[in-house]
């Protein structure tokens, strides 16, 4: 038999019962468009934050006091200018480090009262990570050698308390210490649930001396070369740790950092695969269901073509083809249906969602293995039946 | 070579583990051109002698060849292949695909010759014209009288030009007038060279036979 010819009534067998195989369809619609669509707001949320960390600026390394790991309890700082003196030397260039040392603080702009992260930092934040001004200039190396008090506004910030208006030159007031704008940033959005719009930078020093310590929080160095940062990484943890014996630091890397995430937001996808999949299975039973009914109740069809000449095979290919035809129609209906969610979720609401032809593909290629999965008892039942047997059936 | 050579065949049922013998070491030898007529009483191994004679089922023992072919040696692809160029088979309820145009009923054993679907229904076309049909080819069954729905079949049995024509109980299901132009019909496939096995009833029909064969309790008599 011709396959186009085994097509052409697998498809006809399916369109004499239309509102049964829609329904038989449904299973696999709904399973397959679960899977697309699931997957498709695990892969988009994975992407977002992979952008947002990568939007933090190549080759960083990050050290901060007490150990990275989960449970561990949050470590004082002991870290003073002193320790980035030393880092710096390690580093050999002073625009390649970064400070903070960070405070949640009342910011207050005539009547208008705000709260922000005030972020005691040094000249060089914006070449370390990369952050982009909006208007006016940024700090300098005067500014935080003399703990210049002068700010620079995250947009949040600068709407929030001046509005439209322009905030340059402008006097606010920081934890009740006035402060000149000199600068705002450009907007940022959320990156790790915190919304970075809502941050004054000011010098460290001015920062340090408003609140009344010599510590730093943390330094962040952007390394000059990428294969070297596991060495840079090393020889700064053993100075930190000769100055400072009694505390442990960590240094981790844009990579790491990366990795973590993205281990765990793969897991999260697996998992929602793993469910969506859970339903293309059901679908797929109900499948071979149908399949089963459909050989029952085409015994006599059967008997018939095998008294004037198919062979096992050819009946066994038909009802396979229909169970395939089946599966895959609601293979693409359902990735339609899953695409369109997918697009919707990502439209309409804060949740991120990326389709990836990967994910598709996926799909599609699934629906088909369930129909032949399913499919083959059925059809091996058909292509086995006993032609006098099949044909005496009522 | 004959069509159809039986050798003592013999075939016993398994019924809820009971040995029901239908045959019992039955002979018969079909020639082509021959028109042959098996009668007896309901039980007696009528059916199940077309059905062998047909290659839908094998002899539980003894020899038989159809086409010269021992079916004992054959394989479900073998038999199939057997059924589609050697034997055409009528059925008493006809067996049309009730969905299937008579064009396409009658072109449906070409299928698994792997002919396309013009040639399909061109040659349909030519076996339906034949039978007297040529104004039903799209008709579906149930559009169709017993007489019509009968006629078809032939056609589909005859539409691969088969050397054997086995009709069990042909005009079981139609009126007299209706089931002799069928007979008469059959009869005329006698012209082409084509084997006529055919079980009635009918002690007229019967008559009209070259041979008959009269079964009783799986024997012939
Ligand atoms: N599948 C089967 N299982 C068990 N016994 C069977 C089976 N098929 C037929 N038989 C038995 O074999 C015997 C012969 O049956 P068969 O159908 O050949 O008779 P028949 O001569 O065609 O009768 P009828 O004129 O009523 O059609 C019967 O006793 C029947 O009960
Ligand atoms: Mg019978």
């Amino acid at each position: 038999m011709r396959l186009a010819e085994a097509w052409r009534v697998a498809l006809e067998a399916l369109r004499a019962n239309r509102l049964r195989s829609l329904l038989t369809m449904l299973g696999v619609v709904i399973g397959v468009a679960a899977v697309v669509a699931l997957v498709g707001i695990g892969t988009g949320t994975k992407q977002q934050i992979e952008q947002q960390v990568e939007g933090l600026g190549s080759n960083l390394l990050i050290v901060v006091p007490g150990r990275l790991e989960a449970g561990a309890a949050p470590t004082s700082s002991p870290l003073t200018l002193d320790d980035v003196e030393a880092v710096t030397r390690i580093v050999g260039d002073r625009g390649r480090v970064a400070v903070t040392i960070s405070s949640g603080e009342t910011v207050r702009a005539g009547r208008n009262t705000g709260f922000a992260s005030m972020q005691g930092v040094l000249e060089t934040t914006p070449d370390v990570f990369v952050r982009k001004l909006d208007r006016g200039t940024y700090l300098t190396r005067t500014d935080v050698s003399t703990g210049r008090r002068v700010a620079v506004l995250g947009a949040g910030t600068a709407k929030s308390l001046f509005g439209e208006r322009d905030p340059i030159g402008r006097q606010i007031t920081i934890g009740g210490v006035r402060f000149r704008v000199i600068g705002t940033f450009e907007p940022l959005g959320q990156s790790l649930g915190v919304d970075r719009d809502g941050e004054v930078h000011v010098p460290v020093t001015a920062a340090q001396r408003l609140l009344g310590t010599e510590r730093i929080d943390g330094l962040a160095i952007r390394a000059p070369d990428r294969d070297r940062i596991d060495e840079l990484s090393a020889n700064i943890l053993n100075v930190l740790t000769k100055e400072h014996p009694d505390t442990d630091f960590s240094a981790v890397t844009q990579e790491q950092i990366l990795g973590v995430l993205g281990d765990i937001l793969g897991v999260l996808t697996g998992v929602l695969a793993a469910i969506a999949g859970i339903s293309l299975l059901v679908g797929g039973v109900g499948v071979s269901n149908i399949m089963l009914v459909s050989v029952r109740e085409r015994t006599k069809e059967i008997g018939l073509r095998k008294a004037v000449g198919a062979r096992p095979r050819d009946i066994g290919t038909q009802f396979l083809l229909e169970a395939v035809l089946l599966t895959t129609t609601g293979g693409i209906l359902g990735m339609l249906l899953g695409g369109s969610a997918a697009i919707l979720v990502d439209r309409l609401s804060p949740v991120p969602a990326a389709l990836t032809w990967w994910s598709m593909a996926l799909a599609f290629g699934v629906s088909a293995v369930v129909g032949i999965v399913f499919g083959v008892v059925p059809a091996q039942r058909a292509g086995r039946l006993d032609p006098v047997v099949a044909l005496r059936t009522e | 070579m004959s069509a159809i050579v039986a050798d003592n065949v013999s075939r016993t049922y398994q019924l809820d583990g009971f040995e029901v013998p239908a045959l019992r070491g039955v002979s018969l030898t079909v020639e082509a051109g021959d028109y042959v007529a098996i009668v007896g009483t309901s039980g007696s191994g009528k059916s199940t002698l077309m059905h062998l004679l047909g290659g839908l089922d094998r002899p539980t023992s003894g020899t038989l060849l159809i086409g010269g072919r021992d079916v004992s040696t054959l394989s479900p692809n073998e038999m199939a292949e057997l059924r589609n160029t050697t034997i055409g088979f009528v059925f008493q309820s006809f067996h049309l695909l009730s969905r299937t145009t008579a064009q396409d009923n009658v072109g449906l054993p070409l299928v698994y010759r792997g002919a396309g679907r013009k040639e399909r229904r061109a040659r349909a076309a030519e076996m339906l014209d034949r039978v007297g049909l040529a104004h039903r080819m799209t008709h579906r069954p149930n559009q169709m009288s017993g007489g019509e729905q009968q006629r078809v079949a032939i056609a589909r049995a005859l539409v691969t030009g088969p050397s054997v024509l086995l009709a069990d109980e042909p005009t079981g299901n139609l009126d007299s007038a209706t089931g002799q132009s069928v007979l008469a019909l059959l009869e005329s496939l006698k012209d082409d060279g084509v084997a006529v096995v055919l079980v009635t009833h009918d002690r007229e029909v019967a008559a009209r036979a070259d041979r008959q064969i009269v079964m009783k309790d799986g024997k012939i008599q």
